[in-house]
């Protein structure tokens, strides 16, 4: 990133950070942010904490807020276990996807790390917060603290008033659900603190007014003598009206369970708001730590520049930064899957390396944009337009398959031996770079999963159905666990068929009683 | 816009309720852990570690996932050495691969058993849970290290009665002569020359100038006050832990082959209680182990409680030995002296007179406090119930409760049974202080 060079002095020296130092070195970091990279972000807020409020915000999956659950405790015990054997290490900061932007520092960072943490999080994330389409579609930053608060009061008042455990049971069977708590395929309606509350209003009132018979009362004789046919229309109109088949399941345990009091219906409405929150940033890591961690590596090379850093500054910046975006192999101890900050931050670079540099192979690869000398502004288009699966699958250059020294393994548990599909080579490339893709898309994470059937005029039992891809089994011990929890919230029989997603053939059933 | 906001004396502890549900959640598991480190561990471990292990069994938050060992998958790895296109390679071993580190906790297979730490009031929570102790016997050994304030220079800002007088006259006075403040005998030695002069009734040049000077030198003295706020000094206090003297405890413990090892378990748990309490009350601690059969030995912990010895049962000889560790390492009035005795009252006939001798003698007027547990089981209770029936130590103990208010003693069967030895003492303290 060479550029003409206006050396001043250095904003700070030594480790020790202050309020002055970390305000100076902020205007000089947003100035780059505006002027060079053109950064569009919410205003910040960073709010410096101690390591003991570090592990707390850990706890509350990283919200300022948070509504009261064991497992929350389950966590911090554990991060706290390991963290004072000196086994891991904390996070230097949390950034919350909210307007204002909110990063967590911490008070034992030296001013290099704090530095690096507000190019990193106020500026990267916080701008691929704003700008990606995943995150302005599922999540209104505005709103989250407010509903989080609202929450976090509505689940106290609940407790209050139908005792911790009724409660405790109740989230615990919403969280066994919360990966299946997101749809898919419509735009979620804007959330707030106001209107949720105006909902539960509308809701009692509405309650009078829409009493769902068919709940009421068990069917009368009536009902088993009518023929076949008029039966299994009528089971059809009933399942359009229900909209089946649902892959939101909390969703609609909400509207349709037989059982469920208001206030349980809320919560569900909860844990099932905040679950979709969080859908956009598992499908954007890879992105999302590439934005943040270029932007810090590009900033803090220019703050360098500038001479607004000393070397020792750098110095240690680069040993941070090189652990941070370290790969290792497949074969090495340390391995543990996919660094997203490795894979991110290295095709951030590498765009912006074809922009700019490209080689002949680079102009045959991605004819569009190489050599097109405006790296800064291909990046944002793509932070601002793609999600992880996409983004592997139109921007990883063979230059970057053949750095990683990646390679596809195919794994068919019926046969004995695992077989090289491909590796970095010409013949390779796409199959690699597809593969890669595949498995950052939502269904690699979560199972598909429906309901697909209620027994309306019968026992009232429901059915769900799992697709079957490639043969990947579900995990029956953990399903039926599940199960015995949608039993709770749906009142009555679950069962469950695994259908394998080509042939129509059924793999497996599985049944829980409601008690 | 911007802001940064100092969040560091927000209180903490923000996920303290999530913790206590949690351990609430976990009881049961966690009662078993404690009560494993309890009986594997020393009894001077109590409450200084509080790191348990428990099966993840029923706190497991189950979802829908797959069952990654069956089906087709593909997988893109980085790294690759020597493979190439078409390449079959043996499966290695499970949890290699691909599978390896953080996947496996995620997919909830190394999730078996779950680690963390219990502060010091939770693990004694449910430590004392079984034992049944009063809430305020509770409170009184969990109670951390007193403290007494001492001493710690001086510093600018206080309560005025912590002023240090001679402190602040210091400063002021250097200050008055750094800042040449007049002092009232120049003061008056100047009036009195004046008035002198005015008597003599002479309107010189002189008296002019010694006005000039005096009221220049009354105006410097308003300027430099006696006493300026920046002389005075305040004492300042730290707070210190209490110096406790040091006390002893011996575990005197009958090992013949009649012990069986719940009844030995019975008896550490009442070391270990009253270990818990002398920790709390004194700053140093030392514990002596003497065993016994029919001969007695110093042992270590270990070998304490662990090991096995076969022989005849002579209580004289742990007494004897505890007399002589006493003689040679705990002199007299150094040391408080506190013994616990462990045995399930078997002795020989012919030591009765022996141990009489020398436990009234010697041993219970050395000792704050001596309490002998007579550990059985459930049948022997039975037998042992009518006051008739008593064991050999028994009966001779018996003779000496009317002598020694501090020794105490008692049957014990099950964990509960213990802390009422432990109320003989607690009563005699309160008796003391009022």
């Amino acid at each position: 990133m060479a550029k003409a060079q206006e050396v001043q002095k250095p904003l700070y020296e030594g480790a020790e950070w202050s309020f002055e130092k970390l305000d100076c070195v902020y205007d000089a970091i947003e100035e780059i942010a505006n002027t060079e990279l053109g950064l569009n972000v919410y205003p910040n807020q960073i709010e410096v904490i101690t390591s003991e409020q570090m592990l707390d915000a850990y706890s509350g999956i990283g919200m300022p807020l948070m509504y009261n659950h064991w497992s929350f405790g389950k966590s911090f015990v554990q991060d706290e276990f390991y963290y004072r054997k000196g086994m891991r290490g904390l996070a230097y900061e949390i950034v919350i996807n909210s307007s204002p932007c909110i990063s967590y520092i911490m008070e034992e960072n030296t001013m290099t790390m704090q530095a690096l943490v507000v190019a990193h999080a106020a500026f990267g994330h916080n701008h691929f917060f704003k700008n990606n389409h995943l995150f302005k579609q599922w999540t209104d930053a505005e709103a989250i603290l407010d509903y989080m608060h609202f929450a976090r009061e509505y689940i106290n008042k609940c407790e209050e008033r139908h005792g911790v455990e009724a409660v405790e049971e109740l989230l615990d069977a919403a969280h066994a659900l919360r990966e299946n708590a997101v749809d898919h395929y419509s735009r979620p309606a804007p959330m707030s603190r106001e209107m949720a509350k105006q909902r539960i209003d509308d809701r009692e009132e509405h309650k009078r007014g829409d009493y769902r018979d068919i709940w009421r009362t068990l069917p009368h004789n009536e009902a088993d003598v009518e023929d076949g046919e008029v039966k299994s229309q009528r089971q059809e109109a009933n399942m359009a009206k229900f909209g089946l088949p649902e892959a939101n399941l909390l969703y609609f345990f909400e509207k349709h369970s037989p059982v469920l009091e208001d206030w349980q219906r809320e919560i569900l409405r909860i844990v099932r708001n905040i679950a979709q929150y969080f859908y956009p940033q598992k499908q954007t890591k890879v992105m999302n730590e590439g934005c943040a961690c270029f932007c810090h590596y590009y900033i803090m090379n220019r703050l360098f520049d500038k001479g607004l850093i000393t070397e020792g500054a750098m110095l240690e910046f680069i040993d941070y930064h090189t652990r941070v975006v370290a790969q290792p192999d497949f074969d090495d101890q340390r391995w543990s899957g996919i660094n997203p900050y490795a894979l991110g931050f290295a095709m951030m670079q590498d765009i912006y390396r074809i922009c700019h540099e490209p080689t002949d192979e680079d102009k045959q690869w991605f004819p569009d944009i190489a050599g097109s000398n405006n790296g800064i502004e291909v990046l944002k288009d793509a932070w601002a337009n793609y999600r992880d699966e996409s983004f592997i699958l139109q921007f990883l250059s063979p230059k970057l398959i053949r750095d990683f020294r990646l390679f596809q393994i195919h794994d068919n548990s019926s046969l004995p031996h695992l077989k090289v599909e491909a590796i970095h080579d010409s013949r390779g490339y796409k199959k690699v770079r597809s593969a890669l893709a595949k498995s950052h898309t939502v269904s690699a994470m979560t199972l598909d999963i429906q309901v697909a059937d209620v027994e309306f005029e019968g026992d009232r039992a429901i059915t769900l159905r799992h697709m079957v891809h490639d043969d990947v089994p579900i995990d029956g011990k953990e399903a039926e666990k599940v199960m015995r929890r949608i039993a709770q919230l749906w009142g009555y029989d679950v069962s469950l068929y695994c259908e394998d997603a080509l042939t129509g053939k059924i793999l497996a059933t599985y049944d829980v009683t409601a008690c | 816009m911007m802001h940064f906001i100092d969040r560091r004396l927000n209180p903490k502890g923000k996920s303290l309720p999530n913790r206590q549900r949690f351990i609430r959640r976990a009881q049961s598991q966690i009662r078993k852990a404690v009560k494993e480190a309890v009986n594997g561990g020393k009894v001077t471990d109590i409450g200084h570690n509080g790191r348990i292990t428990i099966p993840s069994k029923g706190l497991n938050e189950p979802r829908f996932k797959y069952d990654y060992s069956k089906g087709k998958h593909d997988r893109v790895l980085p790294g690759n050495k020597e493979f190439s296109t078409g390449d079959q390679i043996k499966r290695p071993p499970k949890g290699g691969e691909g599978q390896g580190g953080k996947k496996a906790s995620e997919d909830g297979e190394g999730e078996d058993s779950f680690q963390f730490s219990l502060s010091r009031e939770e693990f004694l929570d449910v430590f004392f849970e079984d034992l049944e102790l009063p809430d305020l016997v509770k409170t009184s050994l969990k109670e951390e290290v007193e403290f007494e304030k001492q001493r710690a220079g001086y510093v600018r800002v206080g309560s005025p009665s912590n002023l240090d007088l001679k402190r602040t006259m210091r400063h002021s006075l250097a200050r008055r002569i750094s800042m040449k403040r007049p002092g009232s005998e120049e003061l008056n030695s100047l009036r009195e020359e004046i008035l002198d002069l005015e008597a003599r009734g002479r309107k010189t040049k002189k008296l002019k100038e010694l006005h000039e000077q005096l009221e220049f030198l009354e105006h410097r003295r308003r300027f430099v006050p006696y006493i300026d706020p920046l002389d005075v000094r305040y004492k300042s206090f730290t707070k210190i832990p209490k110096p406790n003297t040091r006390a002893v405890m011996f575990c005197l413990m009958d090992v013949s082959g009649s012990m069986s090892e719940s009844m030995k378990d019975l008896a550490k748990r009442f070391f270990m209680l009253l270990h818990l309490f002398l920790s709390t009350q004194y700053e140093r601690v030392e514990l002596v182990f003497i065993r016994h059969t029919h001969m007695a030995k110093e042992v270590d912990e270990e070998t304490f409680f662990y090991s096995r010895e076969t022989g005849g049962t002579i209580v004289s000889s742990a007494l004897e030995e505890m007399q002589k560790v006493l003689k040679d390492r705990y002199p007299l009035g150094d040391w408080n002296v506190y013994a616990a005795q462990a045995s399930d009252g078997d002795n020989f006939a012919s030591d009765r007179e022996k141990c009489l001798a020398i436990m009234g003698d010697v041993i219970l007027p050395a000792c704050q406090y001596f309490a002998y547990i007579e550990v059985m089981d459930e049948q022997e209770l039975e037998i042992f119930k009518d006051e008739q029936n008593m064991t050999d130590l028994w009966r001779i103990y018996a003779q000496l409760t009317g002598g020694f208010e501090q020794f105490a003693m008692r049957r014990v069967v099950k964990p509960n049974d213990i802390f009422p030895v432990f109320r003989d003492l607690f009563s005699k303290e309160d008796a003391g202080e009022n």
